[in-house]
């Protein structure tokens, strides 16, 4: 095969100028704005196994949150990245969105580890960082930081919600299923500290690499043999979905209970009902709760038809609103000036929005949700798409969550 | 100096110009992770290039040198240049035996050895308890140069990071074109011959493969303190064939080819990141024109056109 290389290269260089094109132009539009802009950057898994339960849908509910609230006075603008759940990666684009482009904002986060890697990034720059997505309760405990809110729900609450109602139903021995990172971990400690309070016995677990594996085979024949009650699921996202259906294929489903950990309404559709009826599982939203957070779902969902937003969703929603709402009463200069003095008044200031209702923001950086357990309804239950869900318990806002002293966050002493 | 011929000369003070006037116009960070690329591919650079062996297992010591010297910056608090030299320690310290091991063979049962080493390189890190695992090493303070210098500030870093990145690329020179660099590419165009001479040709492929797995490490160690943070990323075998594709780009067995591959490749992977899966695409596709268009790399295929020596 012969091609010119004059032909290659020239056709090489016009594709590079066509791609550098469209690019240059939002740039210059920004110059543009006299006003100050405030910048929100939603960081997350856009193309992995958590892309469902955050990914685009986090930044649509991120940018409606940004169009109800009509700044006046300051601008906003939106922008995203995929951290592909690696650690380096987040922080350097992190570190870049702080240096060069100016975010004041940083959102979503899943997966804990890389929610942990740019924790300090945040505190050295003095920027605000809003955790929607990720579940490990060592963010706000002892890598907490005074630039951070955890606002939807953590490892603590879905252990004590899930864990202990299957505690409560007589699943004393638990084998777990545990995706090997800071989130995994965690999640299996804080669900083994509340079954060895109820006496309950921790049998066995298998640690799987992540992000990769799609195979769960081998361990569910292991969590089978182990003879435990209870398979608990530490894990999330396309990992629950593949472990729940292979865990059914293998017939493991005959012998235990499931216990999904952390499942999202997402995980639910793509499991389908028929798979996932009867599971319990614990969100701190769902759509049909009440009639602010179906108002809220009949304004968003156009956007994003194909993926209803979950708790991790709402979570961008309500804390980008409640971040505009603080910057509007403090003034968008001194907010992009100082992380720390923002994140402090949006402590003091109620939170009040659709999603959540009138929540409270705690000293350590803990956003007080109610959590709620739920059960998966049967396909004769459910009356049309995305209903989903029977409520089955409710903890209140100050019981949902693990008492501050225990958190031994180093900066609430002082 | 440093063996340098005319054209050369011209070449690294135009190099060294670049180097102090880039951080003002470029973010700093973006340069510093541009310049421990380039690092890590002239140590690649010195096998391929010079010694005609294909290592497919260079990450494993860029990722030791990566948690190494994070770690002991973490831990023991040491001086940032001196974290970073460990990480060539460690560097070296895993290349001779899996050098020793690896040089036994040529061509493609040399890249075979090297990669299958690294991936059990790999494993060992992520079972390893030193190396965190899935979450890396975290948090790593980029800490003070001789004690008093803090390097949170990016321009000190960067000044650290240039002048690492200069000390390796002038010792790589300097090995080049030293009689023990001659023996080197003599090995490379004729082993049998070079072994008729009374060379012992295994220990010049060894010595030159414990060098390049060392500053495979310094440049590792760098980077681990540039972003605070190691992570499986740096041991993965993807970043071994990076290095290869970086290498390629920029020209095998020039002096300057790796520095100009890695300004390619990091820009790409940088500017194209919003894309996600399509910087895999694009820098096959970069690499498809280059092996059909211009097979000796950017620089050799500059350095043909008006006969320099690069």
């Amino acid at each position: 095969m012969t091609i010119s290389r004059r032909s290659l290269l020239g056709s090489a260089a016009a594709a590079g100028f066509g791609a550098t094109l469209p690019m240059a132009l939002p740039l210059r539009r920004a110059r543009a704005a006299a006003k100050p802009v405030i910048k929100i950057g939603v960081l997350n898994d856009m193309s992995g196994p958590y892309q469902n339960t955050g990914g685009q849908t986090s930044v649509i509910c991120t940018r409606q949150a940004v169009e109800e609230f009509n700044a006046q006075g300051f601008d906003v603008q939106v922008i995203s990245a995929d951290h592909q759940n690696k650690p380096d990666l987040a922080v350097s684009i992190t570190r870049q969105w702080f240096d060069r482009d100016g975010v004041d904002l940083l959102l979503d986060v899943p997966t804990s580890s890389v929610a942990l890697a740019v924790q300090p990034v945040v505190k050295e720059k003095n920027k605000v960082y809003i955790n929607s997505g990720a579940a490990s309760a060592e963010l706000t405990g002892t890598a907490c930081s005074p630039n951070f809110i955890h606002w939807t729900y953590d490892t603590y609450m879905l252990a004590r919600s899930t864990g202990g109602a299957m505690v409560e139903a007589g699943g004393d021995t638990w084998y777990f299923l545990t995706a090997d990172y800071a989130f995994g971990k965690q999640l299996q400690s804080d669900t083994t500290a509340l079954i060895k309070k109820a006496h309950g016995k921790v049998l066995g677990s298998s640690p799987y690499p992540f992000p990769g594996t799609t195979d769960f085979s081998s361990f569910l024949v292991q969590a089978q043999s182990s003879g435990a009650k209870v398979l608990g699921l530490a894990n999330a996202g396309n990992d629950t979905v593949n472990s729940i259906k292979q865990a059914q294929e293998f017939g493991v489903t005959k012998s235990m209970k499931l216990a999904a950990l952390l499942m999202f309404i997402t995980d639910v559709h793509a499991l389908g009902l028929k798979t996932a009826q009867g599971l319990n599982l614990t969100e701190s939203y769902y759509w049909d709760l009440n009639d602010r957070t179906r108002a809220f779902t009949k304004r968003v969902l156009p956007k994003t038809p194909k993926n209803m937003p979950n708790m991790d969703h709402a979570g961008c929603y309500s804390g980008a609103l409640h971040y505009l709402k603080t910057v509007q009463a403090m003034g968008a200069a001194a907010a992009k000036a100082d992380g720390r003095a923002t994140i402090a008044r949006m402590k003091a200031m109620e939170v009040d929005d659709d999603c959540f209702g009138k929540t409270t923001i705690r000293e350590d950086g803990r956003h007080l949700t109610p959590a709620y357990l739920f059960q998966v309804k049967t396909p004769a239950e459910s009356k049309g798409p995305w209903d989903y869900y029977k409520l089955v318990k409710s903890t209140p806002p100050d019981q949902a969550y693990r008492p501050l002293a225990d958190g031994h966050c180093p900066f609430v002493k002082a | 100096m440093f063996g340098l011929d005319r054209d050369q000369a011209i070449g690294t003070l135009l190099l060294i110009a670049l180097l102090i006037i880039a951080p003002f116009i470029l973010y700093p960070v973006f340069v510093m992770q541009l310049l421990c690329a380039a690092l890590f591919a002239c140590a690649f650079n010195l096998m391929i290039g010079y010694v005609g062996l294909l290592s497919f297992g260079h990450a494993a010591f860029f990722g030791m040198g990566c948690y190494v010297a994070a770690w002991t910056m973490k831990h023991w608090h040491i001086d940032a240049l001196a974290a970073i030299l460990m990480g060539g320690v460690a560097g070296a310290a895993l290349g001779l035996p899996l050098g020793w091991l690896a040089i036994r063979r040529s061509g493609i049962y040399f890249a075979m050895i090297t990669l299958a080493l690294a991936q059990m390189v790999y494993f060992f890190c992520v079972e390893a308890p030193f190396t965190g695992g899935e979450d890396g090493i975290q948090q790593v303070p980029r800490g003070h140069l001789f004690g008093f210098i803090n390097l949170n500030n990016d321009m000190a870093m960067y000044w650290l990071v240039a002048a690492v990145f200069l000390a390796g690329f002038l010792l790589i020179h300097r090995i080049v074109h030293s009689p023990f660099g001659q023996v080197l590419k003599s090995i490379r165009e004729n082993e049998p011959r070079a072994t008729s001479l009374g060379y012992r040709t295994d220990d010049y492929k060894l010595i030159a493969f414990v060098l390049s797995t060392c500053l495979a490490g310094v440049a590792g160690g760098a980077k681990a303190l540039v972003f605070g943070i190691a992570t499986l990323t740096d041991v993965h075998y993807s970043t071994s064939g990076e290095v290869v594709l970086t290498t390629l780009l920029g020209g095998l067995g020039t002096v300057f080819g790796p520095v100009v591959g890695a300004a390619v490749v990091v820009s790409m992977e940088n500017y194209l990141a919003r894309f996600g899966d399509w910087v895999t695409v694009t820098q096959g596709a970069v690499f498809m024109v280059c092996v059909l268009a211009f097979r000796r790399g950017i620089v050799g295929e500059i350095a043909a056109r008006l006969k320099l020596s690069l």
